[in-house]
This record gives structure tokens, sequence and C-alpha cells, in this order.
């Protein structure tokens, strides 16, 4: 058995993949599941998702957010194709190169709102930082937003992780 | 009226922005379209 860019790649790959299940799938609990709970739930319950369920569930999806992106940047360096699919494949309009771009962008944007934009919001509403009633009111609407943005990219994104292995070979993308 | 305000919205916002990367990366492929 060789320890090459195959072998690293693979590697690589399955870190990539398992971290990204853990933070969308928990992007998709928030959007599709406590969202809507919470919503619905009597008063004197939602303690339990904002004390005990929430703040478990961002440590895992803000962390799972990290080390995607760290995986997925450092596989693409491997493999070679890091530095034209971050140029869309502008440099040399390699399908491949494209495609895979475009998933990496949306990754990289997707992972800015998780540590920018929501986790600093939730802080607040959680009540892990001082915030005024006022406030956290608006960062629950601040961080439900990027959350369901990152819900609405999480769609294009995912279809161009799967097509750089798959639409391409079957020769889709000219 | 936000379409992100309803999951509904959030999921045909996600397939419509599918659909303009796809014919995005078709143009800049130099495809024929997806």
């Amino acid at each position: 058995m060789e320890f090459d860019s195959v072998f690293w790649g693979f590697l690589l790959r399955f870190a990539h993949v398992a971290s990204g299940i853990m933070w969308i799938g928990l992007l998709w609990y928030f959007n599709f599941v406590q969202v809507a709970a919470v919503a619905g739930m009597p008063d004197e319950l939602k303690p339990a998702i904002g004390k005990h369920i929430a703040p478990r569930a961002l440590f895992w999806f803000r962390w799972s957010a990290l080390s995607t992106v760290i995986f997925g940047l450092w596989l693409a360096w491997v493999e070679g194709y890091l530095a034209d699919a971050m140029a869309l494949g502008l440099t040399n309009s390699g399908a491949r190169e494209v495609t895979i771009g475009f998933g990496m962008w949306l990754g990289l944007i997707m992972a800015f709102n998780v540590w920018m934009v929501i986790w600093p919001n939730q802080k607040k509403v959680l009540g892990m930082v001082e915030a005024t009633d006022d406030q956290k009111k608006a960062s629950a609407r601040i961080a439900l937003m990027a959350s369901r943005a990152n819900t609405a990219m999480s769609i294009p994104m995912l279809f161009a992780m799967l097509g750089i292995r798959h639409l391409a070979d079957l020769g889709a993308f000219g | 009226m936000n379409p992100l305000d309803s999951l509904s919205g959030t999921v045909i916002t996600g397939l419509v922005l599918t659909v303009l990367m796809v014919l995005a990366i078709s143009a800049i492929a130099g495809g024929g379209g997806a």
C-alpha cells in the first residue's frame, strides 16, 4: 500500500464528507425541525431547547463547519485543483474546476455565515453574552435569515460537490 | 415578503440557485447546457 495522493485524497475526502454530514445535518435539523417546533411549543417548554439542546447543537454545528472547510481545502490542494477551482475555472475552463469551484465558494460563504453571523447572534439569543430583549429579538431574526440563506445555498452547494464526481463523468457541462 | 421566511420558499430559492449555478457552470466551461 502506497501513501500517495490517492491515499491521502481518500482519507481527506472521508473526513471532509463526515464533517459535512454533521454540519449540514444540523443545519437542516435547525431549519426543518427546531425552528418550527419551537414556534409551536408552549412557552414553559422553550427553555429545554434554549438551554439544553440548542447550545449543544450549535457547538457541533460551528466546529463541523470549520473542519468541513479545512479538510475540503486541504483535499483540493492535495489533488492539485485548489487554485483553478477558487478561480471558478476561469483560469482553465475545466468543467470539473468550474463545478467544484462553485461548490467551494458556496461552502465558504456558508461557513462565514456560521462563524461571523449565526454564532455571534445566537450567543445573544441564548443569553451567553449580555443583550437587551430588543437586541435578542433582532439577533434572532438575523440568525434565522442567515441560517435560512445557508439552507437555500446548501442545495446548489451539494449539487456542485456531487457534480464534480458524477456529472462531469456523464459528459454534463460540455 | 421574504422567501426565506418559509421553509418551502427557502427550498425553492435553493433550487432556483441550483439552476442559475448550472447555467453559469455551462457558460464558463464552454458546454452547450447541462
